[in-house]
């Protein structure tokens, strides 16, 4: 294990110095946001509809049983930015772009074809790895995003037509907006950030290491799932222990 | 065959006490090697002897654990020797990049370091391929519509752009038939005579080292154990020669 740590340590400090010359690889850079975008964008929104619906039909009644229907939106919006979104989207990521990541380069280990990346003089922490980081860098906060957008549409739908909340949409989003505040979203950006550069460097790292033909690239691609699971995880205590202070007065204003 | 007489671009290389272990396994033990320039110098043995071993660490891809390598007396770890000597291999799979046509991976060195504009990369790419006899049209492919020789000959075509004084091949007719794999050795042999590299070529195949080589090292146990021309390793008396070169399949 902390071997492994130490490989994604110094992946990750490869990644950084080859990142000024990441415009060089545009057009990996391109393919890569494409792919994670294109591949994500529907399965994300169904996701985050989904979430934000059973946010409402859970606290949805409870809140209502108390006279506290109106903040069901604040409720929805704050849930969805600051914890469920970014951990729900980055989980999202890990299984569909991670281990997509992780089964192509390991295959191309296997296959020799990072050797002859090698041969050629090109490194291949800058050719596979900076595009694919960088992509599902910038990719994954930009799917919160969306995935805020549509959650919180969700979670209006299921307020205004089930009749156990009743609470109409004009009072849902009022509630959303005088509560949710730019830095609840930054919050969620932030972790969104960090979930995006550890799924990235996680599943590379899985994937570079693969040895062993067929079953050693099933392999990593479960390892580098489960492990960015965990990570995410991990992290998003961390870092939620960490923005804590920056968030609680906003939290306090709302609710 | 004669050797090349005047080889300009092709470089001398040596290999000095090599060892290399993987656990607890020595892989290659106290390896002595000199490869003249410009000649096709090709190493046999049985599998597991060490010999992609051996070929991987003369291209920079392992390292060893005792040794050294020179490629005109300067050490292949040396800084910038990837400036000075340009090496090149062809691997057992091809290493074609998946992802690319045909074309792309040819070209791929000289465009991922802006060598030449687009267009002079593309008629590079057409000449390499008609080299080893494959048209404009195959450019366009991917390697998945490709079959074994072809996606061989692509790789050869892809070492020859680097311009190389060194060409590695690891088992380039593995898993060819004998017709194809009788066009791949012609094909390393007019690559050698068009570029005048240095050609190392790792092989089990008998018709292919006795067919090609100027001279043969025969590798058993991480040992050199002959060195010599086709017709002394022929006339070798070493005994796990004489087994290599006459094991044959009869039915009981």
């Amino acid at each position: 294990m902390f071997r492994e740590l130490g490989k994604m340590v110094m992946l990750s400090g490869a990644i950084l110095r080859a990142l000024p010359k990441v415009l060089r690889y545009r057009r990996n850079l391109f393919e890569q946001l494409f792919e994670i975008g294109n591949s994500s964008l529907f399965m994300a929104c169904v996701l985050s509809l989904f979430i934000g619906g059973v946010l409402s039909l859970q606290a949805g009644p409870l809140l209502a049983q108390r006279g506290l229907g109106s903040m069901l939106g604040g409720l929805v919006g704050a849930s969805l930015a600051k914890e469920l979104g970014p951990v729900m989207m980055s989980i999202l990521i890990a299984g569909r772009i991670g281990s997509a990541m992780a089964a192509e380069l390991g295959s191309m280990r296997v296959y020799q074809e990072i050797d002859a990346l090698r041969t050629l003089n090109i490194n291949p922490i800058e050719y596979l790895v900076l595009p694919r980081v960088v992509a599902i860098s910038v990719a994954l906060p930009c799917l919160l995003v969306f995935s805020l957008l549509v959650g919180c549409a969700g979670g209006a739908f299921v307020a205004a037509f089930n009749p156990e909340v009743a609470v109409s949409s004009a009072a849902f989003f009022n509630n959303l907006r005088s509560t949710l505040e730019l830095r609840d979203i930054l919050h969620g950006l932030i972790k969104t950030f960090l979930f995006a550069v550890t799924v990235g460097v996680v599943c590379c790292n899985q994937g570079l290491d693969t040895l062993g033909g067929p079953r050693g690239i099933g392999r990593s691609v479960t390892k580098a799932v489960v492990n960015s699971i965990v990570f995410i995880l991990v992290l998003d205590y961390v870092i939620t222990r960490m923005l804590l202070p920056f968030t609680k007065a906003s939290m306090a204003g709302g609710f | 065959m004669n050797p090349v007489s005047s080889a300009e671009s092709g470089v001398a290389i040596r290999v000095r006490q090599l060892r290399k272990s993987f656990g607890p396994q020595l892989v290659l033990d106290g390896v002595d090697l000199d490869i003249r320039p410009g000649e096709i110098f090709v190493l046999m043995g049985p599998s597991g002897s060490g010999k992609s071993v051996l070929l991987r660490h003369l291209i920079g891809l392992e390292t060893p654990d005792a040794g050294e390598i020179l490629l005109n007396d300067t050490r292949l770890e040396d800084e910038g020797i990837r400036d000075r000597f340009r090496l090149a291999m062809v691997f057992q799979s091809g290493g074609l990049l998946n992802s690319l046509t045909v074309g792309e991976n040819v070209g791929l060195y000289l465009s991922e370091h802006r060598l030449k504009p687009a267009e002079e990369i593309e008629r590079v790419v057409r000449e390499k391929l008609a080299l080893v006899h494959l048209g404009p049209a195959d450019a366009l492919k991917y390697p998945a519509e490709l079959s074994g020789g072809m996606k061989k000959r692509v790789a050869i075509a892809r070492a020859l752009v680097m311009e190389p004084q060194v060409v590695l091949y690891d088992e380039p007719t593995s898993e060819l038939d004998p017709l194809v794999a009788v066009t791949v050795g012609r094909e390393i042999v007019r690559a050698n005579a068009v570029t005048r590299a240095t050609t190392l070529v790792v092989t089990h195949d008998r018709d292919l080292a006795f067919g090609i080589a100027h001279r043969i090292a025969f590798l058993n146990e991480g040992r050199i154990v002959a060195v010599g021309t086709p017709d002394a390793i022929r006339a070798s008396q070493d005994p796990l020669v004489r087994r290599f070169l006459s094991a044959d399949f009869t039915r009981d």
